[in-house]
């Protein structure tokens, strides 16, 4: 039986992000889940499961949901894990914890993401101008590419892109269009970590190269903090203190190999059994949440989920249709560009808010449906949620 | 040789025959016995047809580029004063692509598709560095 509309998310919980550091990974956590909680208007001893996205910072701890678990005093679960798929990982989970419930193994998850990379800054990293902290984070390097230079995850990335740029025309400003909308999205959202810093086309060129093709903001930001959310089955969900958001559908799409060759994300193999269980088309989609790692990623996202052709990214986005006003709400609370990045966190988030209507300046008008994307790796792993504030 | 303050890279069990070769001014890079898949990085066992057996061969050194970036950003002191420095995906004529740098070419220079050919660059007494140059 199909499981649309079997769950829904009752619960959302973000903590303070970005530069905060009077917490840790744990701490961070603790605090998400107990925020989701209160706003679904459960209690602790109300949960049975838990899933955990570690972040970075969580690295040397084994069994980081047992960790977690422990840390905030949870009794008797009946499902735990850690998972790890990147960036589709938050997607990934929300889908885990509604098979669990649909199939009585348990009745209420909470999937819990956090991470805390950035130290505080030092003299030293004052005088280096700072960024030290979110750079050190995301620049490893593997075998012998540190002998060559080629650090960290912007560096893989702006591979690929070269790659699009030479063989679409693909330009910087394409990328720079994506920016500038996620830019005008988060100064609406009082939350996002840019909301008070407005960006023009031209103040994105100017901004400083990281890895070319990649300027400073076509870069997700680095944040510190935790985001919860708490999933039940749907008739639980009508008795609870928030407007439900219903799962509607979702899917999974990993297709190994080279990203740089095929120019493609998971999102060609995960869209088709999300959309054939939600039982909608593109053209029911009323908000656009996908995973920015990049503006790059959000560019190959929009040719892979169909909203244009493989290629025609660059100019589809062009004149604006994704910033507020436009005719495709995209990353409606700033992204990860530009409201905070808790992996595939911030997009399922942000449509839990829209899909209550809680959007405030930055509401989509009559959203009912969204279409949700998680993406890790470069390119390598994704994951989707169509979700709606309508049962079925 | 003047002290080389980049990243060296460790000579691992399974890269010895790579660096071996390289000091003796020759690329190679492994093949699956089985299918005949060219790979590189080393890997214990082919992602094509999982067969363990495996041989080096030497390859022409002669390639194009197949993508490039420019790294603004400094990861590590040894880059410091290198920046804007570009790294490179080569794609060998023989079909294996590897990372590497590009001499003799400012990275404003650099095209995808560019024909490029192997030069090898001592690092430390161990260590030889196979780099790409433009060639005809």
């Amino acid at each position: 039986m199909s499981l649309k509309g079997r769950g829904a998310i009752v619960g959302l919980g973000i903590t303070p992000q970005g530069k905060v550091y009077d917490s840790n990974h744990v701490g961070f956590a603790v605090e998400a889940v107990r925020l989701a909680l209160e706003d679904a208007g459960l209690q602790r001893g109300d949960l049975d499961g838990l899933l955990l996205n570690p972040g970075l910072t969580w690295a040397d701890q084994g069994m980081g949901s047992f960790q977690l678990q422990q840390a905030m005093g949870l009794r008797n679960l009946r499902l735990s894990a850690s998972m790890n798929l990147g960036g589709a990982t938050a997607c990934a989970m929300i889908q885990q914890a509604v098979e669990a419930i649909d199939a009585g193994l348990c009745r209420t998850v909470a999937c819990v993401f956090s991470d805390a990379p950035l130290k505080p800054p030092t003299p030293k990293t004052e005088r280096s101008g700072g960024g030290g902290g979110s750079a050190g984070a995301y620049g490893f390097a593997r075998g012998l590419d540190a002998a060559y230079g080629q650090f960290g995850v912007n560096a893989m990335y702006a591979m690929v892109a070269r790659r699009h740029m030479h063989l679409y025309g693909t330009t910087n400003d394409h990328l720079g269009a994506i920016a500038v909308a996620e830019r005008q999205w988060a100064n609406r959202n009082p939350m996002a970590q840019f909301h008070d810093t407005p960006m023009t086309l031209a103040e994105y060129h100017r901004s400083r190269w990281v890895v070319e093709p990649f300027h400073l903001f076509d870069c997700c930001l680095v944040s510190n903090g935790g985001l919860a959310v708490i999933v039940t089955a749907a008739d639980r969900a009508r008795d609870l203190a928030q407007r439900p958001v219903y799962v509607w559908g979702m899917g999974q799409g990993h297709p190994g190999g080279d990203p740089a060759e095929t120019l493609t994300s998971g999102a060609v193999l995960a869209k088709e059994a999300a959309f054939r269980m939600a039982g909608v088309g593109l053209a029911d989609i009323g908000v656009v949440e996908l995973y920015d790692c990049y503006t790059f990623t959000v560019l190959v996202c929009l040719e892979d989920y169909g909203f244009c052709t493989k290629g025609e990214g660059g100019p589809f986005v062009a004149d604006g249709k994704t910033a507020p006003g436009g005719s495709l709400p995209l990353n409606t609370g700033g992204g990860q560009l530009s409201s905070f990045y808790m992996w595939g966190m911030t997009p399922v988030s942000e449509a839990v808010i829209q899909l209550r209507g809680a959007g405030g300046a930055r509401q989509v008008p009559d959203a009912q449906v969204a279409l949700v994307s998680g993406n890790g790796g470069i390119l390598s792993t994704h994951s989707t949620l169509i979700m709606s504030n309508q049962p079925s | 040789m003047t002290t080389h303050t980049k990243p060296i890279p460790t000579i691992t069990a399974e890269l010895r025959p790579f660096f071996d070769a390289a000091k003796r001014r020759e690329l190679m890079v492994q093949r699956c016995r089985s299918c005949q898949t060219l790979r590189f990085p080393a890997r214990e066992i082919c992602s094509q047809c999982l067969s363990r057996e495996v041989e080096w061969v030497a390859v022409s050194g002669r390639g194009e580029v197949f993508s490039y970036n420019v790294m603004h950003q400094v990861y590590h002191p040894g880059f410091a004063t290198e920046v804007p420095y570009a790294v490179v995906v080569v794609k060998l004529d023989e079909g294996a692509k590897m990372i590497s740098n590009l001499v003799g070419v400012a990275p404003r220079d650099i095209r995808i598709g560019m024909r490029v050919e192997v030069v090898f660059e001592d690092v430390s007494d161990e260590v030889t560095l196979p780099k790409f140059r433009p060639a005809d």
